[in-house]
């Protein structure tokens, strides 16, 4: 089991003034199961992308720091890890695939020479051994003529190619988590459609547990069992895909699903929400959603705490959520 | 309002040597919107869709083919002769920021096209009109002396409206406007080019691989593949009977909208 335990970040310290911590995650908790996906969805700034990269300690050479919680791989601190067992933790037991496929690959090293990199730095194989795996791996992931490839360049593979060799890539040492932040933003709508595919056989035929960050809740639909929603740094709402799209608890949730073309008769102006997500440093003392949920009143200003909704597993955070049901 | 007949496009790869392979992109496509109408063009990326939109707004020259705004055939006119008719017809793109120049303030990059097609306005004058343009848009006077980062998706895309609006128009081009977007944002977005399309009669050339905001927002759709129009027709009549097997291919890949639709 991979776990998120109450994980609070902080941006890295301005140079221009004070010196309090600005927080852009705070008193976050999941909790990833092999063989299970779960959804990771908010809009934009939301703190999806930072959530994501703490699995593998990936924002801190850009500055962002953990101040508070932990991050546990089968109960073993990930903060407590040395170097060696955290690079051997990256690729090797979590593996991380990203929106840019074409910024994820170095342009001037062979599909080949990346890939037996990453399998020589987890697998004991030797050089013959290594380059039958790479050729399986591509053929895995639905690139056939696989021995060619492993002697061509990036530029020279379309979108699609590009991301599937990621993925062959995050497959090559049997990792048990894959964190996958909006791996097919980038691509056609086509080409969407079959890199889901793919990443959805993979993920069950090796019974992988996944984090899918995503906007999409097409996506959502579409791959995940759980889903978490995030707005200003923390979840809101978190529950099996079933329990959040048949039963919305949180106005947020429900704003956001409402905004989508597909469930509003065309031509109809679109229920939207208005304003912004705040920026980190800029969310209000109470609920955070509150400055934008027609449902906000008094009650709203303190503290609001993530609680247990009707079924098992699902929680929201809002203390109009009987209320909100009945609306 | 505007219409195109039998448009094509080739373009040669591999320079003069004449070695390189023609790519026939835009293959005697042909259609035409109405005052008011919203006509959607969906397709892969590669398969035309972006060339028929700077096809259309001459953009791009056409190999052969006829293209109107309004009445005026213009697909062999001169840039001097066709720069006073650029304004009946506006492009707006995904990212429109990419075209502003982030040294000038908004209120000069919206007001650019006013000093091409209507010299006669003062600053002050034109000034003026950015900032009624820019409230119809949603945005705030306070933001005309501001320059163009820090801005969000959002309202970036009202901007890029806002200058495509600027000089009048009567036809926009929208080349994926939302796709960039959230789905709230999104959301804004398209009901903003609602009611300004209503407020205006503008018609709409709406280029997008999305089909539910095509759905949302279209009268009436093309599906083009590898630069053929493969279907046509009213929005309607394409989604619930898709006559051409290609169209039925790209509405199955649709994402779903609950859990218990998976296939
Ligand atoms: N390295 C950084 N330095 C400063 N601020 C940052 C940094 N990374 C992220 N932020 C800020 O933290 C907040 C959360 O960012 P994050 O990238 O996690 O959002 P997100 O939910 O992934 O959004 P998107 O959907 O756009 O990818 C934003 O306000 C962002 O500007
Ligand atoms: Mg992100």
């Amino acid at each position: 089991m991979l776990e998120i335990r109450d994980l609070s970040l902080a941006l890295p310290a301005r140079t221009d003034h004070s010196d309090a911590d600005i927080i852009a995650v705070s008193n976050l908790s999941l909790r990833l199961q092999r063989g299970r996906v779960m959804g990771l969805v908010g809009e934009s700034g939301c703190g999806k992308t930072l959530t994501a990269q703490a699995i593998l300690r990936l924002g801190e050479h850009q500055g962002i720091r953990r101040t508070g919680g932990d991050i546990l791989l089968d109960q073993q601190s990930i903060f407590a890890m040395d170097d060696v067992t955290l690079r051997k933790m990256r690729g090797g037991r979590v593996s991380m695939i990203f929106q840019e496929p074409m910024t994820a690959l170095n342009p001037v090293f062979s599909i080949g020479s990346q890939m037996l990199e990453v399998i020589h730095l987890h697998l004991n194989l030797d050089a013959e051994a290594a380059r039958q795996h790479a050729i399986r791996l591509l053929q895995d992931v639905g690139l056939d003529d696989a021995g060619h490839l492993l002697q061509q360049y990036p530029d020279s593979l379309s979108g699609g190619m590009r991301q599937r060799v990621l993925i062959a890539m995050a497959m090559s040492a049997n990792a048990d988590f894959i964190i996958a932040d909006e791996p097919t933003t980038a691509l056609d709508v086509s080409v969407q459609k079959r890199i889901i595919a793919l990443l959805r056989n993979l993920q069950r035929q090796r019974g992988l547990g996944m984090l899918l960050v995503t906007h999409d809740f097409g996506l959502v639909a579409e791959m995940c069992d759980d889903v978490a929603v995030m707005y200003a740094g923390e979840i809101v709402e978190t529950g099996s895909v079933e329990d959040v799209f048949d039963h919305p608890a949180h106005p947020y949730t429900r704003a956001l699903m409402g905004c989508r073309p597909e469930i509003n008769p065309p031509g109809t102006p679109l229920p939207v929400i208005e304003g912004n997500v705040p920026a980190p440093g800029l969310w209000a003392a109470g609920c955070r959603f509150a400055p934008r949920c027609k449902h906000a009143d008094q009650a709203c200003a303190g503290k609001v705490a993530l609680h247990q909704w009707s079924r098992h597993q699902h929680q929201a955070r809002c203390v109009h959520v009987e209320a909100a049901e009945s609306c | 309002m505007l219409s195109v007949e039998k448009l094509n496009k080739i373009y040669h790869s591999g320079g003069l040597l004449r070695r390189g392979q023609a790519n026939h992109a835009v293959k005697d496509v042909s259609f035409h919107i109405a005052e008011g109408e919203t006509v959607a063009i969906v397709g892969e990326s590669g398969s035309g869709k972006s060339s028929v939109a700077r096809l259309v707004m001459r953009l791009l020259p056409a190999n052969s083919g006829q293209i109107h705004w309004r009445d005026q055939e213009v697909s062999q006119l001169s840039e001097h002769h066709l720069r006073p008719l650029r304004s009946h017809i506006q492009m707006v793109f995904q990212d429109p920021f990419a075209s502003l120049n982030p040294r000038m303030r908004i209120w000069q990059s919206v007001g650019e096209g006013l000093r091409v097609h209507r010299p006669e306005l003062s600053r002050t004058q034109r000034r003026d009109e950015v900032a009624e343009i820019l409230a119809l848009c949603g945005m705030d006077a306070a933001i005309l002396d501001r320059y163009p980062h820090q801005f969000s998706g959002g309202q970036r895309q009202r901007i890029g409206i806002a200058r495509a609006l600027i000089v009048r128009p009567k036809v926009l081009v929208l080349d994926e406007p939302v796709s960039a977007l959230d789905v709230s944002v999104q959301a804004q977005i398209l009901n903003l080019l609602q009611r300004l399309q209503s407020e205006f009669n503008l018609s709409y050339l709406f280029i997008s691989h999305d089909l539910s905001v095509v759905r949302h927002v279209a009268d009436r759709v093309l599906v083009m593949f590898n630069g053929n129009v493969v279907e046509q027709g009213s929005v309607e009549g394409v989604f619930s009977d898709p006559k051409d097997a290609y169209t039925q291919k790209l509405l199955a890949a649709r994402p779903v909208a609950h859990p218990s639709e998976r296939r």
